[in-house]
């Protein structure tokens, strides 16, 4: 218990000190995977929405695939883009591993997969006839996803939340491909594990409570402006 | 109106996520050196646990300007990171492994760095009864007849490698046995393990004393020659992995030998645990150690 009242006391004094090396790790969190997750909301929702639209063969098992992919096991994605980018192997030439670079793609793999799966089922389950209706109005293609897009912005916001809550607290991939390495690839789980490897206890809750807080900022204020506009 | 806030609401995030991306490319640019500044130093968990390359490193790349990449796994993963030519140095200490990697040609230029020593730790209780057992593998063939919980790191670490020679020169199989657990971590998170369990395990002395102060372990058994644990620096074989930077390596094993660096680590951890954690040895020979 004392442990536990110590850590959080260390989390206050290392946030209101402004820790230049807590603060930089919490920055290089954020920027990674807040970088991630925008690269994987482009793919996720343009791709989620291409195939709730569009009536093809074989749609079922694409679709399985997708929801499949919203518990891809980070390591497993870890493992992966670790063996593309070693130095021997097929992407090796990008001298990207043990690189934030590399953290982001492998983030971005994680969380496309779970932003896809949400805007699919989001633009799915606009009525039917929104369609007929808009393109009746005299809408080009275009114009007509872009208003489906807007129509579902409420679940697209929730994808993204949980897309960002999937990349910001993952350990395994980013550990593999980052390295944890200090003020360059480390992030605030992967120096939560280490700093319990190290028995400093003290310092991993308070990365931990930091993490939690960055967590919460940002889905607040998403959460802001999901609620912003009521639903009719 | 409506379409003018939903449209502001969506600009809003895209400068923001624009933010990101282009935050994120500056902070980069900055120190994204040239390809050949980056140096992989695959190391063990002790080097970094102790703090010791906390120390060490930034003063290495501030006189050299290379950028170290510092992985810290077990001796045994670091140097299948070397045989892949993923990594350009290592520091390690699994000696027995060391000398296999150099003959397979694999590595170049081992120079021994320092040691320090492994100690056999335990609780208190010490329900097996080693507490100053001079012999390291009497100690373990006690444990052994009692069935007190030993663990183990499992790892393929060089401490692992250790434990497996301790548990050898005892005649004793432990693997699968209920007394016996691995735990498959680095030495920190073992060590935790053992203090929670409260059961016996083998540690370098370095990171014992660093975390000393977060476990209920006593030093039981040390002293024995046996437990001599040694470090040694080596170059990945560029001949071999022409994609490794050589220079770097070289540089980076040139200065864990150099006198300054040798000072510094003579030093390192006195203030705080009242004694080194690791001993100086560039230069020396192996056999001369302990003595």
């Amino acid at each position: 218990m004392d442990l536990i009242v110590q850590g959080i006391i260390k989390a206050f004094e290392l946030i209101i000190s402004f820790d230049p090396e807590v603060m930089g790790i919490t920055w290089l969190s954020l920027k990674i995977s807040g970088t991630a997750t925008f690269i994987s909301l482009f793919i996720g929702v343009s791709i989620g929405t291409a195939v709730a639209l569009n009536n093809f063969y074989g749609k079922r098992l694409v679709i399985s695939l997708i929801n499949t992919g919203m518990g891809l096991p980070p390591v497993v994605v870890g493992l992966f883009v670790t063996m593309l980018i070693w130095r021997s192997g097929p992407f090796g030439f990008l001298e990207i591993l043990y690189t934030p670079y590399a953290m982001i793609v492998a983030q971005a793999i994680i969380a496309t997969p779970i932003v896809m799966g949400i805007s699919l089922a989001a633009i799915q389950n606009l009525p039917p006839n929104l369609r007929l209706q808009i393109l009746s109005l005299g809408a080009s293609r275009l114009q007509m996803v872009w208003v489906l897009i807007k129509e579902a912005r409420l679940p697209l916001l929730a994808a993204v939340m949980a897309g960002f809550g999937g990349v910001i607290s993952e350990i395994g991939a980013s550990i593999m491909v980052g390295g944890n390495i200090k003020g360059y690839s480390r992030v605030l789980t992967t120096a939560t594990v280490m700093e319990t490897g190290k028995g400093n206890f003290d310092i991993a809750i308070a990365l931990g409570i930091i993490l939690l807080l960055v967590a919460f900022t940002i889905n607040a204020l998403l959460t802001q402006i999901q609620q912003r506009q009521h639903p009719r | 109106m409506k379409v003018f806030r939903n449209t502001k609401v969506i600009v809003t995030l895209l400068i923001a996520s624009l933010l990101f991306v282009f935050g994120i490319s500056n902070v980069f640019a900055a120190k994204a050196a040239p390809r050949q500044k980056n140096i992989i130093l695959a190391t063990t968990t002790s080097t970094q646990d102790s703090g010791l390359l906390d120390v060490l490193l930034p003063i290495f790349e501030k006189k050299t300007g290379y950028f170290v990449k510092t992985i810290s796994v077990g001796s045994g993963q670091a140097m299948k990171m070397g045989e892949r030519g993923e990594a350009d140095v290592m520091l390690v200490h699994s000696p027995d492994a060391e000398k296999k990697f150099i003959a397979d040609g694999f590595g170049v230029n081992r120079q021994l760095v320092m040691h320090n020593d492994f100690v056999v730790l335990g609780p208190a209780a010490d329900p097996a009864k080693i507490k100053g057992v001079k012999s390291s593998s009497e100690a373990m063939k006690m444990i052994a007849q009692t069935g007190a919980l030993f663990l183990s790191r499992g790892d393929n670490s060089g401490t692992h490698s250790q434990e497996k020679k301790l548990w050898k020169n005892a005649g004793i199989k432990p693997e699968g046995q209920k007394w016996y657990q691995e735990t498959g971590l680095g030495m920190g998170q073992t060590l935790n393990v053992a203090s929670e369990k409260q059961g016996y395990t083998l540690a370098d002395r370095g990171t014992y004393l660093a975390m000393k102060k977060s476990l209920s372990l006593a030093i039981l058994v040390e002293g024995d020659a046996a437990l001599l644990n040694i470090y040694h620096v080596m170059e990945v074989n560029s001949a071999k992995w022409p994609k490794a930077n050589a220079p770097g390596a070289k540089a980076f094993a040139d200065f864990m030998v150099s006198r300054k660096t040798q000072e510094i680590i003579k030093t390192f951890g006195v203030d705080k645990y009242g004694s080194p954690l690791f001993f100086p040895d560039a230069g020396k020979k192996v056999e001369d150690l302990g003595k």
